[in-house]
């Protein structure tokens, strides 16, 4: 186990849910977002904002609430940590015909979350633009001390050490975390860390998982699933989990 | 109103017909070739074959109840074999539509009857095309089944389905004369009957003079089958019932309950102490079946006769979760007489004729009455002699709800059975296929809904939702209406807008969302706990998803009549291997799988509340009864009994309402829910059919006795109120009811489980569209739908409901210093089960705290 891991958690009982990517310290959210204190920054990946109607587009008519849902979430968590910068990181839009797509009440509700504070959309492979009229910057990575932030984590980049960079905070892969208890099977949304870099759970309502022990993740982070630092989201909290006791789905 | 139905008062009742007794009936006159082809047999016309003849000549839709082996499946074809005979000529020349359907609930039955009726119509050189259609049919075959329909054409509800929804059902089915529904009773009260309901009425708007037939066993509440195959007018009217004929048994089985010199368990389901007494009876006969309950339960008998069986006797295995090759090689051996003894499941309990069985045993309670009717059917088919069956009981309650059937057996009661209202989603389903064969008109597509029995209650409101569901989603905020799927066209007819909607419902039609199931392979690790490396052997057979997900590698359990380690898992394969050890890690689950009747239930009240009826039972079941009244009490029929006591450091709170487990388990939950808001402090409960266990930290007794806790207010009516819905919404249970609602009303597409996972395949589940919909629209239909599926089959709250109502100011409590012996057997269960209803954070916080142990060293 990582000794900034071992530090963080003889810090107190309560610091569970502290991760340190780089030399940067954050903390895990239950709602699925990564909270900085030294920047007062609030991440959140994967929105996937309007994928409902993606899919009525093609004639499956699921609840077209989830953007609602999804924006309602962001707010609560706003609410809490008032941030001074909030990083959405990639795939907010499921597509960009789903940005023309989003009901006035969504609209609203966006512009006022943006107020009094920087708004940061990082594209991802969903949405590789960003219209100009939802607000905010819209960049491809954001580089936070010796940590970068982007959609899609790079495979190459961090072993090379390049630009001083020494961690990275990713999305795109939707990592959820299964483990078997007492007869019972729990999957949960969870955020996923080994060496310097951090993937973090979907933030958006319809978003799926995939599961940390699938070989998707072993082709991305190059270890076998005892190394992998997992906290999965409960209700109220998060829950740092054993890699051994991961199980595939 | 349409032909072939009548008001149902007073329902026909025929007089009852002795089948083989009466011998020839000469009212109905056959056509030459068949009284030569009768004559040739040394056969003659049974009475209930000449009143089907009779019926259909009558253009009489009738229901046929028969027991096993009285020639009910030649009853059903030969008035369309006659019909067909004389209407050659003139059928030839058109020939564009199928005379009669057969439907059945099993593809393995159609294929069976289908070869039982060639062979007559062979033998008479009947020109007639007999076929079968069922979903391993080839496409070519199927291709020219429709253009050129056979005579006579055997397939399943959702076959059937299917053809409605083409573009030519109009023709196809301009001239059907007869519809032959076999098995009615297996499948009126399940969602395949709603959906067959439905095709029904369909077939009777495109065929008006069609005539249907049912077959069933014998049922407690024939009329509602009548009504099935009726065409219903109006929900507030009379109920339209057509005709019926039945065939009583006229010898009386003989049913005898094991009296065991061992030492009868207090609770279980195996019966594991009877193995030896079991395997006396198969040598002193020469087939037996061994009727259980569930696959574990066959999986353990299977060993444990094998182990007594020092005589070599081929005794096998079957249920459904084999390997289909295995299967059949089993019932191939059963029909060639190579076999003494099987051990099944209810796998083997629809109509299928496998050979001379001369005994049945059921291990376990029967739990219904109707069901050990069924099994003990299926010995000696020659119907006319009586059938011999032994019944097994596990544990002492069970000894008591056998002796309940026997008695229930003996007076020839059945379960009473209820059709329920129609389910919402599979008329979403109809609703699709019929937009799918043509433009509809919505008033009539209404009326036509409303003749089939399940769903002549269905209100316009209703049905409207649904069409609006179909079309769009029928969500209150109207996003979609531009990608609407059903559009009113210029004529007022709702039409589909595109075809590949079409497509997407021939995909997912049907109402049977099977447990996903993965296939159970020899084969071993080469490193453990590397999915990669494993290595795929022989197939064992199927087993459900949800009993793997409880498994870690290493963990050995029983299966295919060996005990097997888990090894891993890989896309759609389990891999296990043979283990040393003999007992299993992981019990497979051994409840029963279906619940005690409520027939049966009130039966074993009123035995156990009359102590002279108690001398019937074996000594120890007496002597256990007599000392339960010694040191707590026997509770009355219409109590109920309650007890507290100490245990450890726990205390208990017993309760036996016999209103079986699924009734319970819900009434557990609830119960400790009351209990924890009262401070009692619980920590778990477990049930059985007959009783519920509660524990916890809290002096339970104490706090009934200074009012702390009232148990008036603990088992009041209102808990099904709003702790239900607190509990359910959220539940585990109500997330799998709505995903299954959910694929049935075509919201999301079947999953073939594991076949599309690609490297990336991230899995979207309805979990996520149930969340999402349950906070922003709570009263959308499809959680009506899910809500009303859950209340009537998962939670049995009517039953609930009818014992809360029942027991209201009937509640004795008796407060005891330790276990009574009427509570060992349910607290035997503790362990056993799983306990439902636990906070899924507290496991997360258990797995997390082993961490922060670890890593703080005070682990």
């Amino acid at each position: 186990m990582a000794g900034q891991q071992q530090t963080a958690l003889q810090a107190g009982a309560c610091a569970h849910d502290i991760i340190i990517i780089g030399s940067e310290m954050f903390v895990a959210d239950y709602s699925g977002a990564l909270w900085s204190p030294t920047h007062r920054l609030l991440i959140a990946a994967d929105l996937h904002l309007e994928k409902g109607s993606a899919y009525a587009r093609r004639g499956s008519f699921l609840p077209p609430y989830d953007s609602r849902q999804t924006l309602q979430r962001l707010e609560h968590v706003i609410a809490r940590f008032d941030p001074h910068t909030v990083v959405l990181l990639g795939d907010s839009f499921h597509d960009v015909e789903g940005m023309a797509q989003i009901g006035a009440e969504e609209r609203a509700l966006i512009s006022q979350m943006q107020r009094k504070r920087d708004w940061i959309w990082i594209t991802g492979n969903h949405d590789p633009q960003i219209a100009g009229w939802l607000g905010g910057d819209v960049q491809k990575t954001l580089t936070l001390g010796d940590v970068v932030l982007r959609h899609d984590p790079v495979v190459d980049v961090l072993p090379k050490r390049e630009h001083g960079l020494v961690g990275e905070i990713a999305g795109h892969f939707h990592p959820v975390a299964r483990i078997v208890r007492h007869g019972r099977s729990l999957r949960r949304r969870c955020f996923v860390s080994v060496g310097g870099r951090l993937v973090m759970p979907a933030f958006g309502a319809y978003a799926g998982g995939l599961n940390v022990c699938d070989e998707a993740f072993s082709a991305l982070l190059a270890c076998e699933k005892q190394d992998l630092r997992v906290w999965m989201l409960g209700d109220d909290d998060v829950f740092p989990i054993r890699g051994r006791e991961l199980c595939g789905d | 109103m349409p032909p072939a139905t009548r008001k149902a008062a007073p329902a026909r009742e025929k007089r009852p017909v002795e089948a083989r007794a009466s011998g020839a009936d000469t009212r109905v006159a056959l056509p030459d070739v068949f009284a030569d082809w009768f004559a040739a047999r040394g056969w003659s016309l049974r009475a209930h074959q000449a009143a089907m003849v009779e019926a259909f000549a009558r253009r009489e839709s009738t229901l046929l109840i028969a027991p096993t082996g009285a020639g009910k499946t030649l009853s059903g074809f030969l008035p369309s074999l006659i019909d067909l005979h004389a209407a050659h000529a003139e059928r030839s020349a058109k020939h564009a539509s199928v005379h009669t359907l057969y439907i059945s609930p099993l593809k393995a039955l159609a294929v069976d009857v289908a070869r039982n009726v060639m062979t007559p119509a062979e033998e008479m050189s009947l020109d007639v095309r007999i076929e079968t259609r069922t979903g391993d049919t080839p496409p070519a075959r199927r291709q020219r089944q429709m253009r050129t329909p056979p005579d006579i054409l055997l397939t399943t509800p959702e076959q059937l389905a299917l053809l409605l929804s083409h573009p030519s059902a109009a023709n196809y089915f301009a001239d059907l004369k007869l519809v032959v529904l076999d098995e009615l009773h297996s499948l009126v009260t399940s969602k395949r009957g709603d959906l067959l309901s439905l095709d029904l009425a369909r077939l009777r708007t495109l065929a008006p003079d069609l005539v249907s037939f049912g077959l069933s066993a014998t049922v407690a509440r024939p009329t509602e089958l009548q009504a099935f195959l009726a065409h219903q007018v109006a929900p507030d009217d009379v109920m339209q019932l057509a005709a019926r004929h039945q065939v009583f048994e006229h010898t009386e089985p003989h049913i005898q309950i094991l009296e065991s010199g061992e030492r009868l368990p207090w609770s279980g389901h195996s019966a594991r102490y009877a193995f030896p007494e079991i395997y006396e009876a198969i040598k002193a006969h020469q087939l037996t079946l061994v009727f259980v309950n569930t696959r574990s339960q066959a999986e353990i008998v299977f060993q444990g006769l094998w182990a007594a069986n020092d005589d070599a006797l081929p005794i096998a295995l079957h249920h459904g979760s084999l390997d289909v090759a295995q299967r059949r090689k089993v019932e191939a051996a059963m029909v060639a007489g190579g076999l003494r003894a099987v051990v099944c499941t209810s796998t083997l309990d629809l109509g299928i004729d496998w050979g001379d069985v001369d005994l049945v045993v059921n291990v376990g309670a029967p739990k219904g009455a109707s069901r050990l009717a069924q099994r003990i059917g299926r010995a000696n088919h020659r119907f006319d002699e009586p059938s011999k069956a032994l019944l097994v009981p596990a544990n002492r309650f069970e000894v008591m709800e056998c002796r309940a059937a026997l008695d229930a057996a003996t007076a020839g009661v059945q379960d009473t059975q209820i059709i329920r209202a129609g389910g919402l989603d599979v008329l979403a389903q109809h609703v699709t296929g019929t937009a799918c064969a043509g433009p509809f008109d919505r008033d009539a597509l209404y009326h036509e809904v409303r003749s089939a029995l399940p769903y002549s209650g269905l209100s316009r409101d209703r049905f409207d939702r649904i069409i609006d569901f179909v079309s769009t989603g029928g969500y209150a905020l109207k996003a979609y209406d531009r990608f609407a799927r059903l559009r009113e066209n210029p004529d007022g007819l709702m039409e589909l807008t595109h075809s590949r909607f079409a497509q997407q419902y021939r995909l997912n039609v049907g109402t049977i969302i099977e447990a996903p199931m993965l296939k159970v392979r020899l084969g071993r690790a080469r490193k453990t706990g590397s999915a990669a490396a494993l290595v795929g052997g022989k197939v064992l057979g199927e087993i459900e998803e949800w009993f793997t997900e409880q498994l870690t590698p290493g963990d050995t359990f029983i299966f295919a009549g060996q005990v097997l380690r888990y090894e891993g898992m890989k896309d759609t394969n389990v891999f296990v291997s043979r283990a040393t050890a003999s007992d299993p890690s992981i019990p497979s689950y051994a409840g029963g799988k279906f619940p005690l009747s409520t027939h049966l239930a009130a039966r074993v009240r009123q035995m156990l509340a009359h102590s002279e009826s108690w001398g019937l039972l074996p000594d120890q079941v007496e002597d256990w009864l007599r000392i339960q009244q010694e040191k707590s009490v026997v509770p009355h029929p219409d109590e109920i009994l309650i007890e507290t006591f100490p245990r450890g450091d726990r205390h208990y709170l017993i309760c036996y309402p016999f209103e079986g487990r699924l009734a319970h388990q819900t009434l557990g939950v609830l119960l400790t829910r009351r209990l924890d808001r009262a401070r009692a402090r619980p920590i778990g409960f477990v049930a059985n059919d007959y009783a519920i266990a509660i524990w916890g930290l809290g002096d339970v007794s104490a706090m009934i006795a200074d009012g702390r806790v009232s148990l008036a207010q603990l088992f009041e009516q209102d808990m099904l109120g709003d702790d239900l819905e607190a509990w359910l919404s959220n539940s585990m249970l109500m997330k799998r009811t709505f995903r299954y609602c959910a694929v049935i009303a075509g919201l999301i597409e079947r999953k073939f489980p594991r076949a599309e996972k690609s490297g990336r395949q991230v899995t979207f589940s309805s979990d996520l569209i149930y969340d999402v919909l349950r906070e922003h629209e709570p009263d959308h239909i499809l959680l009506e739908a899910a809500w009303a599926d859950a209340a009537t089959g998962l939670l049995d709250l009517g039953r609930l409901n009818g014992f809360l109502e029942r027991i209201d100011g009937q509640i004795r409590h008796i407060a005891l210093d330790a276990v009574s012996p009427l509570a060992v057997p349910v607290l035997l269960e503790v362990g056993r089960e799983r306990v439902p209803g636990m906070d899924p954070d507290a496991l997360l916080r258990e797995a997390s705290q082993e961490l922060i142990d670890e890593a703080m060293g005070t682990g």
